[in-house]
Formats: C-alpha cells, sequence, structure tokens
C-alpha cells in the first residue's frame, strides 16, 4: 500500500500553506520531512493524515482518495502520534492504549478481550508493559512518547504520521524512538515523521523531504538529499559536516 | 469491572445510601431507621407497615418526592458536569458553561413575570436552557475556527451575559411584593415546592440524557483529548460532540427547571469522583451519578432543617463548594492531572 499526495494544494480557507507538492510513502519505509518553522511541514502532515482537506489535488491510499474514506476507515490505516504534549485527565497507561482500539469498535462498543490482548501486545513490545496501570500524566516524557506509539500500534495502521517525535525528549530517549520507528518499518508500516535535528532524519529515516515556504526543495535518499549544500539552503544558515573516517557517517551541525 | 474501580464506586454507594438515610429520617417529624425501613420493605412487598400511619405520611408522600427530585436533581448536575469537563478538556467547567442555567433562569423569571403555573415556569427554563445552548452552539459552529471548543465556551460567556441582562430587565419590570420574591426564591434554588407531579418532567429527560451519556462512555473518554487527535483515532467528532452537549444539556435543563439554580454541584462532584475512581468515563460517570445524588440529599437535609426557615440551596452549595473547591485547587496535581 501506498500514501500518497498528488500536486496538493495545502493550506487552510483563508490562507495558502503549499503549492504543488508530490508525496509519496510505501509501507516498510520511513521518510522525514524537513523544514524551517512555517514552512509547511504540519500542514503537509495533517492533510496526509485526512485532518484536513487539501485545497487543490488530493491525498490517496493506494490511489483511493482518503476523502472517500470515513473517519473509522482511515483510522484503520493510519495512525497520528501528535507532538508530546501534557493531558488533560490521568487516564491509565492502559486506557490511553486502548483508546488506539476506537476505530476497530462501533460507536458504542465496548473493548472486547481481543482489543485488550491487542493493546497489551503493543505495550509488551515497547517494553512499556510494566506500566499499564500507573497514570499517563505521572511517567515521564520518554515513557508517554512510547506510551503513544503503542497507542498508534494498536490502531493496526498500515501508516504511522508521527509530528516532532523527538522534540522534548532527552538524548536517550531521542534514541530509543528512532530506534523504535527503524523497527516499526521493518514490520512493514509506513512511517512519516517530521523533525527539526537532520541527524535524526539521516538516522532513523530512508527518504528525506525537504520544505520550505511550502515549496519542495529536494526530496530523495536521506544520503543524496541531506547534504551540507541542500541543508544551507533550506535553512538560510551556515552547517558544518562531521565525517566519521571509518565508516563514512555524516553528522550535521549548525552555525 | 477492573481492578480499582470497585472500592470507588462502593465508597459513592455508601455516600448516597448514608444520603437517602439522612434525608428520609432527619426533620420536624423524626422518623427511626427502623420505621423507615419498616415503610419502604412492607411497601415493597404490598403490606401494611407496622408503623403509624403518620411515619409512612412523612415518608412517602411529604419527604418521598423531595428525596427522590435531589437524588435525581444531583446525580443529573453531577453527570453534566462530568460530561462537559471531559468534552471540553478543562476541569473548571461546570454544566451551564454554555448557557443552559441562565437561559432556564430567562424563560423561569418570564414564567413568574406572566403569572403562568408550576408547568408553565418549568416548561419556559426547560425550553430557556435548550434554547440558549443551541443559540451558543449555532454561533460556535458559525464563527469557523481552528479551535472550535474555545469559541463555544467563549460564546458560552458572551451569550450568558446577555442571559443574565435578561433576567435583571425581568425582576426591574417585576412586581416587587409579589413576584419578585418567587424571582429571587426560585433563582438562589429550593426543592421545598417538590411534589409526586414534577417527577415525572424530571425523571424523563434526566434519563434520556443519562442513557445517551452512558452508552457514548468509551468515546467520551475519545473526545478528551485534542479534536485532531480524537479524528485521527477514528471519531467523528462534530457529531459526537452535539449529541454530548445535548445530552448534558437536555439533564441539566430538566434539572433547573425543578429546582432552580443550584451551583456548584456539577462543578464539585465530578472532582470527587476522578479522585474516587479515576477519569476513566466508564467508572467515573456511576460514580458521579453515585456521589451527585448522595450530596444533594445532604445539601438539602441541611437546607430544610438547619434553621426554622428554609436556606436555599444554591446559598448552601456555594458557602460548601467554595472552601472545597479552593482546597481542590491546591491540591490539583493529584485530583486533575
Amino acid at each position: 500500500m501506498t500514501l500518497a499526495g498528488r500536486d496538493l494544494t495545502i493550506g487552510y480557507s483563508d490562507r495558502v500553506v503549499g503549492r504543488g507538492l508530490n508525496v509519496a510513502l510505501a509501507q516498510g519505509e520511513v521518510l522525514a520531512l524537513l523544514g524551517p518553522n512555517g514552512g509547511g511541514k504540519t500542514t503537509l502532515l495533517k492533510t496526509l493524515l485526512g485532518l484536513l482537506a487539501p485545497l487543490a489535488g488530493e491525498a490517496v491510499i493506494d490511489g483511493r482518495s482518503l476523502a472517500t474514506y470515513s473517519v473509522r476507515e482511515r483510522a484503520r490505516h493510519i495512525a497520528y502520534v501528535p507532538q508530546l504534549h501534557t493531558p488533560t485527565f490521568a487516564f491509565t497507561v492502559e486506557a490511553v492504549v486502548l483508546m488506539g482500539r476506537t476505530a476497530h469498535g462501533s460507536l458504542f462498543a465496548r473493548p472486547t478481550a481481543h482489543d485488550r490482548e491487542v493493546a497489551r501486545q503493543s505495550l509488551v513490545r515497547f517494553g512499556i508493559d510494566h506500566l499499564s496501570d500507573r497514570p499517563y500524566t505521572m511517567i515521564s516524557g520518554g515513557e508517554r512518547q512510547l506510551v503513544l506509539l503503542a497507542r498508534a500500534l494498536a490502531q493496526e495502521p498500515q501508516f504511522i504520521v508521527l509530528d516532532e517525535p523527538t522534540a522534548s525528549l532527552d538524548f536517550g530517549n531521542q534514541g530509543k524512538v528512532m530506534r523504535e520507528i527503524r523497527a516499526l518499518s521493518a514490520s512493514g508500516h509506513g512511517v512519516l515523521f517530521t523533525t527539526h535535528d537532520p541527524n535524526h532524519a539521516l538516522r532513523a529515516a530512508d527518504r528525506a523531504y525537504l520544505l520550505r515556504g511550502g515549496e519542495r526543495i529536494a526530496e530523495g535518499k536521506v544520503a543524496e538529499v541531506l547534504t551540507k549544500t541542500q541543508l544551507e539552503e533550506l535553512y538560510r544558515a551556515p552547517v558544518d559536516t562531521l565525517t566519521d573516517m571509518t565508516s563514512g557517517t555524516n553528522a550535521f551541525l549548525p552555525g | 469491572m477492573r481492578r480499582s474501580a470497585l472500592p470507588g464506586l462502593t465508597i459513592a454507594l455508601i455516600v448516597l445510601a448514608a444520603g437517602l438515610v439522612v434525608a428520609f429520617t432527619i426533620g420536624r417529624y423524626p422518623v427511626s431507621l427502623a420505621e423507615l425501613l419498616d415503610v419502604l420493605w412492607s411497601r415493597a412487598l404490598g403490606r401494611a407497615p407496622s408503623a403509624p400511619a403518620a411515619v409512612e405520611n412523612v415518608v412517602l408522600l411529604v419527604r418521598g418526592p423531595r428525596v427522590v427530585a435531589a437524588l435525581l436533581v444531583g446525580s443529573a448536575l453531577a453527570v453534566a458536569g462530568t460530561a462537559f469537563q471531559g468534552l471540553f478538556r478543562n476541569p473548571l467547567v461546570s454544566p451551564d458553561i454554555l448557557g443552559a442555567s441562565s437561559g432556564a433562569a430567562l424563560g423561569a423569571v418570564i414564567g413568574i413575570f406572566f403569572s403562568l403555573g408550576v408547568f408553565g415556569i418549568e416548561f419556559l427554563a426547560f425550553a430557556g436552557g435548550l434554547a440558549a445552548v443551541a443559540a451558543v452552539y449555532v454561533i460556535g459552529s458559525m464563527l469557523r475556527s481552528r479551535d472550535p471548543i474555545l469559541v463555544l465556551v467563549l460564546a458560552g460567556v458572551v451569550i450568558g451575559a446577555l442571559l443574565g441582562a435578561g433576567v435583571g430587565l425581568v425582576k426591574y419590570l417585576a412586581d416587587p411584593y409579589n413576584q419578585l420574591p418567587a424571582m429571587t426564591f426560585w433563582l438562589l434554588g429550593s426543592l421545598a415546592a417538590t411534589s409526586l407531579s414534577d417527577l415525572l418532567p424530571l425523571l424523563g429527560p434526566v434519563a434520556i440524557g443519562t442513557i445517551v451519556l452512558v452508552a457514548l462512555r468509551w468515546r467520551m473518554n475519545v473526545m478528551s483529548l485534542p479534536d485532531e487527535e480524537a479524528r485521527a483515532l477514528g471519531v467523528s467528532t462534530g457529531p459526537l460532540r452535539i449529541a454530548i452537549v445535548a445530552a448534558a444539556t437536555l439533564v441539566t435543563s430538566a434539572s433547573v427547571a425543578t429546582s432552580g439554580i443550584i451551583g456548584w454541584i456539577g462543578l464539585v462532584v465530578p472532582h470527587l469522583a476522578r479522585a474516587l475512581v479515576g477519569p476513566d468515563f466508564p467508572r467515573l460517570l456511576p460514580a458521579s451519578a453515585l456521589l451527585g445524588g448522595g450530596f444533594l440529599l445532604f445539601i438539602d437535609t441541611l437546607a430544610r432543617t438547619a434553621a426554622p426557615v428554609e436556606i436555599p440551596l444554591g446559598i448552601l452549595t456555594a458557602v460548601i463548594g467554595t472552601p472545597f473547591f479552593i482546597w481542590l485547587l491546591a491540591d490539583m496535581q493529584r485530583s486533575w492531572s
């Protein structure tokens, strides 16, 4: 299956954010979306999630327009991991992950034994099943991000879309989340995430999509697209490259 | 019922049972617990009680309707408050956030102004509450915004203020010797005049609204997430929000029409219930209903016994609710996050 945007004009009723955007995400692939603030990353993300209708063009799954999917049907194909926020109510971790099963039950349905099992396995997969009964508000930011990943997985989607999954995490948890993103693609999920750190894209993604002022600057394999020149153009700021002599791996430093 | 819900719900049930006993037994004509059980038990089995007829009259005819009304109104306000707090993702929200109380108040004072009967007044209060919320909703959806919840709340504040001005105008025009005291008394909240015939118009809407909310309990968990997150989880937030607002407004309007305006219960009781069973709606709704009913039974008993004259309920709930809410604010880390 492929999640794609064709000739998208994205934005809101009073403001066009980007034009002529083409994106494609296959299952088993990780795509990173990079670009300066206000460049249209989040708007493009929401359009591909079907949360925001495109002003022109269409978002499709396997050629079928997202606009023709019901909200429930869409949620069985694409899961959304929003930016980390502090929730209002202290739901238990298990209750939060069970919410991922919403699209699999009817309007009045209560979670079935199967739903609870899927939620539990999802927690096990991310190694956080011991947190099941803890209030979601009382765990660390890194754990909360894993809970949101577990909720997305419990949706049993083909695609998972994450909005800045590594922002506001400590160094160790950033690495953990990136490893989990790789693992999700290894288990056949198509993963799309936005990030402010090209190193995260380099480490976790197969391809990168560079977006500036609502226009695509470049798109392609991370090793080809994420270069000093491209990044300097993307952010209009100087960038230094560090290269590991033995492996040839690059890393970027701003400034 | 899984894990920790049972102890919390048991406590809520005990509060309700204690409220019922207190409300039935305490008063100008004291009834002992044994007499109360005798009357209720005999009635349930359909045989004559051994207690004197006067006791039976007090329990079934004098206190009975009032007890049932307090139970229903308390539960209804608490359930509506629970639903609204979840829907608006804000623990400071109360059932009248969208103008249900101010709409009902305007309806009622108009009814009193035109000297309509009890039913006319209750009907106008009920219609006023529903109309106010419908107006708030229409205005909220006309002002397109990326944050529909915020627009709805602000529209509620504005319409509430306008309706408040309307109430002021009617009071200003009212006959100061007859109508004005009646209006003031109604606006302060009371169950003193409740009779058997008031119960059906109260029970019907409260039952319908509560059934809708209970049926949607699992979806209400998801509805307490930010709008886009809830939609990405597969919930059509627009229609569901209308259903929840309509159901909660129905129970609020029916309560206000019966008892006048009783503040604080819909704000404070959901907090207590969350402290007992957590924020999971399938547990929270029954806990809120039980606690709300018990709470208002205690308050109403206090209202009719504490002083030679009846104390308006709205005054008592405010006196008790304010320090309680300040305590909640100080303790908010534990109780709402």
